[in-house]
């Protein structure tokens, strides 16, 4: 388990965040004749090691915004840099994860894991996958196919398949979305052992408020499509958070009233 | 009551099949109709001409010595593959008799189309040779054809179902010449090919290509396009995106493909060696017609359909291979 391992100073340094730059990044779909914009001029900062939450309504454009980071679409207008470097295409160094797992099915669990060392030539690396498996915990599984595991620890396969190439920017797309919400909370909590042993940049979409408090140094909120900040929160609570300190439940009605809830029905 | 310790040692529940003996029911029926079907081959005079049945009495004799074993062995569970056939083959023992009786001993169903069991099994007695040499011709043919085009069909298959400029140009030509039976063909094939080996090889590749490739295509076609970002992600290149998900994705389907390739290159096969060849089973059947020799006919299409059932089973045996990862139930 994560909680087992060893903070490793040398596994630090395998894992130097990097800081991003959306700089007026306006993008839309192409729908037919019709034009669907989704995102409206946004720009923000991500420095080095921050871990950021995209929080806003379901649908307004946050999980284009991480394929555009991820490099997996052109923003239509405007810029994304990595360290200053202008993004051009997908890259190993900025990773996805997904709602759903999109494990492999025809590759066992440490094959999977091994997938982006061997698209990348690096080869098969049993040290570095079996490393990344024990990360998540699932040292045990590493020969079981992905119709063996249950949703949590396929999740969990997708995080180690991409922890193995020791991305710099982690980008989750709604990562917790689907599983149980025990599951949830015990993933939540090894995602930040991760986050604190390593020092990679987190870029996580949620519309789970509790969720982004919980985890993120800093809270961006975005109103419904087409997407623009209408809210950036520092969040620098120190750990462990509790969900019933003053503290967290004002930052969460101030996010909840920015969503436009909690005025009128909930306090 | 029970006892409030442990229940007294005496007092087991008696359990199946330990020490009590039980007889095996599917085997002792088996010895019946064995034994009816023996006794009506040897003992009645035929009624019309037949060959000596001495193969056919000596094989009902080995059925039914085996299914005096089976009576006492046949509840063993290291036999229970073989049981399962007891009833199968029960009812064969049966079948043969009311041939036998209808055939040979009356001659209720007339000669020459309808041969007796042991007229069957004398052809391959002596005529084995010659059979075992039209399987061989007809393998010569199945096998390049068959492997030439699923070849060719799973190469288009992939083009067009990650190329949209090959989907373009491929689409109207499966589907204007898709739906024509290669056999059609054969005219052509016969003066554009210099030997009427190559035309047939060339004849079962075609039938063979076309199911599989627009099945390989549309299995191309369904891979859910997340796992290609994935794939892009982590460093992928075009060709390592083809090789490691695409083609896997796409190969259920491309073994139905295969299936339905196999069935035409079956009829292919058989239709050219009828119409052109000067061997293999097609050639045989045909040549066997020719002398009216139905016995031989019969004989030919019982080796056919365990050859092609065989080969079939091969296919099987390598999707399972293949397809480990995926849990499908439709067996051979």
């Amino acid at each position: 388990m994560v909680r087992a391992a060893q903070p490793n100073t040398s596994e630090t340094k395998d894992f130097p965040g990097a800081s991003v730059q959306v700089r007026s990044v306006s993008h839309a779909f192409d729908n037919d004749a019709q034009v669907l914009p989704v995102l409206g001029n946004v720009t923000f900062d991500v420095p080095s090691g921050e871990t950021l939450a995209l929080l806003g309504p379901s649908g307004c454009g946050k999980s284009t915004l991480l394929r555009l980071i991820a490099g997996l679409e052109m923003p239509k207008r405007g810029e994304i840099g990595v360290d200053h470097v202008r993004v051009v295409g997908p890259d190993p160094s900025r990773l996805l994860v997904f709602q759903d797992p999109l494990l492999l099915p025809w590759r066992t669990v440490k094959e999977n894991v091994a997938y982006g060392l061997e698209a990348q030539g690096i080869g098969k690396e049993k040290e570095r996958v079996l490393q990344a498996l024990q990360m998540v915990g699932l040292s045990d599984f590493a020969a079981a196919y992905p119709r063996e595991l249950s949703g949590g620890m396929a999740q969990r396969v997708a995080l180690a398949r991409v922890l193995v190439n020791r991305p710099r920017v982690l980008l989750l797309d709604e990562p917790f979305g689907k599983l149980d919400s025990l599951t949830r909370m015990t993933m939540q909590e090894e995602l930040l052992m991760l986050a604190r042993r390593h020092t990679f940049t987190t870029v996580l979409v949620t519309h789970d408020v509790e969720e982004a408090l919980l985890l993120a140094t800093r809270i961006l909120v975005f109103s419904s499509r087409p997407a623009e900040i209408i809210l950036d929160l520092e969040n620098n609570l120190s750990f462990p958070r509790f969900r019933d300190d003053p503290e967290f439940i004002s930052l969460r009605r101030q996010s909840l009233v920015a969503l436009g809830h909690g005025e009128e029905f909930f306090r | 009551m029970f006892d409030k310790t442990q229940f007294p040692a005496e007092n087991v529940a008696p359990t199946a099949g330990h020490s009590v003996f039980r007889l095996w029911w599917p085997g002792v029926i088996s010895g019946v109709t064995w034994a009816t079907a023996f006794s009506v081959t040897a003992l009645f005079p035929n009624h019309v001409r037949t060959p000596a049945a001495q193969s056919l009495e000596a094989c009902e004799i080995m059925i039914i010595i085996f299914s005096g074993f089976s009576v006492l062995l046949g509840n063993m569970s290291s036999f229970s593959s073989l049981a399962h056939h007891g009833r199968r083959i029960a009812a064969l023992g049966g079948a043969v008799a009311v041939w036998e009786v209808m055939t040979a001993k009356t001659g209720w169903l007339p000669l020459p189309f309808f041969p007796s069991p042991q007229a069957i099994l004398d052809v391959y007695r002596v005529d084995s040779e010659r059979l075992a040499q039209s399987v061989f011709h007809s393998l010569l043919l199945l096998i390049p054809g068959f492997g030439l085009g699923s070849l060719t069909g799973f190469l288009v298959g992939v083009a067009m179902g990650w190329s949209p400029e090959a989907r373009y140009w491929g689409h109207p030509i499966i589907r204007l010449l898709g739906p024509l039976p290669s056999i059609a063909w054969l005219p052509i094939a016969l003066f554009i090919f210099p030997t009427i080996t190559a035309a047939s090889v060339f004849l079962i590749a075609l039938a063979t290509a076309f199911p599989v490739a627009v099945l390989t295509a549309s299995g191309v076609a369904i891979v859910d396009s997340r796992l290609y970002d994935v794939g892009r992600t982590l460093g992928a290149s075009e060709g390592f995106l083809i090789r490691t998900i695409v083609i896997p994705a796409a190969l259920p389907n491309v073994f139905v493909g295969l299936f339905m390739g196999l069935g035409a290159s079956f009829i292919v096969l058989i239709v050219a060696e009828m119409l052109g060849a000067k061997a293999g089973l097609g050639w045989y059947l045909q040549w066997a017609q020719g002398w009216a020799a139905y016995a031989n006919l019969y004989a030919a299409l019982a080796v056919m359909s365990v050859l092609f059932s065989s080969v079939t089973m091969v296919l099987f045996a390598i999707r399972r291979r293949l397809l480990r990862w995926n849990r499908e139930t439709v067996e051979w």
